[in-house]
């Protein structure tokens, strides 16, 4: 006896408990959507795990994503789950190759959305050329998530002879910063219940490693990395902490966009604490710094980049700022939430 | 965002010092008060300090709205908060501001009260509109500038007659502050400092208008100009504050003249007198029991008024003794004089309520301009 099933309904129906439980539909989940969205030679084979051979020094890394709302303008949590993973391989020097995606749906939770979040994730990693090989999916009740988080993982090799890390910088070596800060924070902030407000700006979201693969040919890097939540200010403040020294950086060469910097006025946020997607920072040896500048300019997701200030002697390790004032002023550690000022 | 660009001109702002510097006469003194908090985050967000000549101080004032509420206060809102079926709606910044022992509404929220940050008293209406089982309060605080927003949803509960919404009052009136600074006997008591001027409020100025300032130039013999929140608004008020004091004149002026009538909005005003009255007196941190400083809900809105629907106690409670907020809040000691600063009080753990709100003297001195103080020693 066959025992006939319904095909998933994708335009109107609801992940309901049975789309986790190991069932035939959770199988119809994975194949009908997952697999259709991914689609991969990996995935193909139907194994709970892929093999594939690598070599050489690889890197690692995972994160969670809980984004809300998680369509943005610019990007949605999918497209960011593949993006944000493939960058934190790519602040390392490294070549991304594999990813694995997990899923935690809220019971409930629209059958169409979950495909456009699969298909954004798909296209990200066509695109990126990074392919997500294995996965899970999990389906909490009603109430115990938020509609859907995503963690992934990725795998990535590093080219012989690159080796960068925070607490390698030097005084004298000079910050780059590959273009606008401030727009992802915004683009999602746009959109949050409760302070919707119209505006242009779209997420920067994108996967730097063709980028990254154009700087490390160049040489000269220290350290990497992109400056996601607590923005350009954390990621400063970490390299001060991890190599023991200061920065002196300069407002006026730090690009935004002035629909940013509106949005940021009227929620009473400092743009350098505004998360980006699909920008870096990198700490480059003080000969090599025009050098890589070139390099970045030269790529589509580089254009703006500039040199926004340099590593100097600092005990208290201080991240300082002239401002377009001409005073001076610390750039701190994001403390809390960053929220309105209410007067 | 061109309009705002104009007003942080770096150009036009390093002309202005210049100016300041050469008008500064040498053997005179120049320090003035910037009241509000939000000239406090400008002076020290776009490092002003840098630009001024050494006769010419800023002297953090009271004007933030989370850094005077008294711990009381504070506590009577995170004991409201544990009452089972009420949900508090406050802003972001009262979050973390310490009450008694160590607790704090981000506390309270993580041991299980329902706390709602919202941006707005009208989000806190519209939850009581969409909750009708729970008892929705909204935690007010801040000056004449928060105040006629409070007013409207309170007129607007009753016209929708909502039974479950109500304010947990805490507005206080500028005026009443800046009067105690420069003269209650409490303050005397507690040490203040000369103040040769003030940068009047500029968001509270657009409501009251300019007119209430007279009375301060007049009878302190303190000129007073009335300044926007860009950093070149701040920059040209002190250089017409110079010119003040150097003429020996104490009058009200009025540089943010693009936003500030002499007679304020009338209509914000109208219906903040319908729905509030003069408390007696009202407790500020730092200035004790100011007369006639802080608001309450009429009678005929008593209805909407938390401390009466849940009978709530009045606490006085002492702040940390070692915690300098009070006399930083006067202007006679600096963040970096506390004991305290950077030290066990941090804006990850505040002790005060400097600390806490961007605004405050401490939070600011803290985030932007520590780093001058290892070049002083």
């Amino acid at each position: 006896m066959t025992v006939k099933q319904r095909k998933l309904d994708i335009k109107g129906g609801r992940v309901d408990l049975s789309h986790g439980s190991g069932g035939r539909a959770m199988n119809q989940l994975i194949a009908g959507l997952f697999h259709e969205a991914f689609g991969n030679e990996w995935l193909a084979k139907g194994n709970d795990q892929s093999a594939f051979a690598a070599s050489g020094r690889l890197v690692m890394s995972t994160d969670g994503y809980v984004v809300s709302p998680i369509f943005f303008p610019g990007g949605d949590i999918g497209s960011l789950a593949v993006h944000g993973t493939i960058n934190d391989l790519a602040m390392a020097g490294a070549r991304p190759l594999y990813l694995s995606a997990g899923f935690i749906i809220e019971e409930g939770f629209a059958l169409a959305d979950l495909k456009r979040v699969a298909d954004s994730m798909g296209a990200a990693a066509r695109q990126a050329n990074v392919p997500i090989i294995t996965g899970d999916t999990k389906v909490v009740e009603r109430g115990k998530a938020d509609d859907l988080f995503i963690t992934t993982t990725g795998v990535g090799a590093v080219p012989d002879g690159v080796d960068l890390s925070a607490d390698k910088i030097r005084p004298g070596d000079r910050v780059l910063l590959s273009g606008t800060i401030g727009d992802h924070g915004v683009a999602v902030m746009s959109k949050r219940k409760n302070l919707s407000f119209e505006t242009d700006i779209e997420s920067d979201s994108a996967a730097l490693h063709g980028l990254v693969a154009a700087m490390v040919a160049v040489g000269g890097l220290r350290a990497m990395r992109d400056p996601t939540r607590g923005g350009l200010a954390a990621t400063l403040n970490e390299f001060a902490q991890a190599s023991d020294i200061g920065f002196t950086i300069a407002e006026d060469s730090i690009p935004i966009r002035p629909a940013v910097a509106a949005a940021c006025d009227l929620l009473g946020l400092d743009p350098l604490y505004v998360a980006n997607e699909g920008k870096l920072v990198a700490i480059v040896e003080p000969a090599k710094a025009a050098a890589v500048l070139a390099a970045m300019r030269a790529h589509p997701l580089g254009r703006a980049a500039v040199i926004i200030g340099e590593a100097t002697v600092d005990a208290h390790r201080f991240v300082q700022m002239t401002t377009s004032f001409g005073g001076g002023r610390v750039v701190d550690w994001l403390s809390g939430e960053q929220l309105p000022r209410i007067c | 965002m061109k309009h705002a660009e104009e007003y942080r001109d770096g150009r036009l702002a390093r002309g202005l010092a210049r100016q300041i510097a050469a008008d500064a006469r040498f053997e005179n003194r120049y320090h003035f008060m910037e009241f509000c908090g939000g000239h406090t985050h400008a002076i020290s967000r776009y490092g002003l300090e840098d630009l001024l000549p050494p006769n010419v101080r800023m002297i953090h004032g009271p004007g933030c709205p989370v850094c005077v509420l008294p711990v009381g206060r504070m506590d009577m809102a995170i004991g409201l908060a544990g009452r089972d079926g009420l949900t508090l709606c406050t802003y972001g910044d009262l979050m973390r501001v310490p009450g008694s022992g160590g607790a704090s509404l981000i506390k309270a929220k993580a041991a299980g009260a329902d706390i709602r940050m919202v941006y707005s008293v009208l989000d806190a209406l519209a939850i009581a509109e969409a909750e009708p089982e729970r008892q929705v309060v909204f935690f007010a605080i801040g000056f004449e500038t928060t105040t006629p927003p409070t007013a409207l949803a309170v007129k607007l509960a009753a016209a929708k007659r909502l039974s479950n919404f109500s304010i947990f009052c805490n507005h206080v009136l500028t005026p009443a502050a800046i009067q105690s600074i420069l003269e209650s006997p409490d303050v005397r008591a507690l040490g203040r400092v000369t103040i040769d001027g003030f940068i009047g409020p500029a968001h509270v100025s657009t409501v009251i208008g300019s007119a209430p300032y007279t009375f301060f130039a007049e009878e302190f013999a303190k000129p007073v100009v009335i300044a926007g929140f860009e950093p070149l608004d701040v920059m040209q008020a002190i250089l017409m504050l110079v010119h003040q004091v150097n003429d020996g004149r104490a009058e009200v002026e009025n540089q943010y003249v693009r936003a500030v009538k002499p007679e304020g909005n009338e209509r914000a005003k109208s219906d903040v007198a319908d729905v509030f009255e003069l408390r007696k007196s009202f407790e500020w941190r730092g200035l004790g029991l100011v007369p006639y400083s802080g608001l309450r809900l009429k009678n005929g809105y008593g209805a909407f008024d938390a401390e009466r629907r849940f009978a709530m106690e009045d606490i006085r409670a002492a702040d940390n003794p070692a915690c300098e907020c009070g006399a930083i809040l006067r202007g006679v000691k600096k963040p970096q004089d506390c004991k305290l600063f950077g030290t066990v009080c941090t804006p990850e753990a505040p002790m005060g309520s400097c600390m806490v709100s961007a605004e405050g003297a401490c939070a600011a001195h803290w985030t932007y301009g520590r780093f001058r103080d290892g070049r002083a020693a």
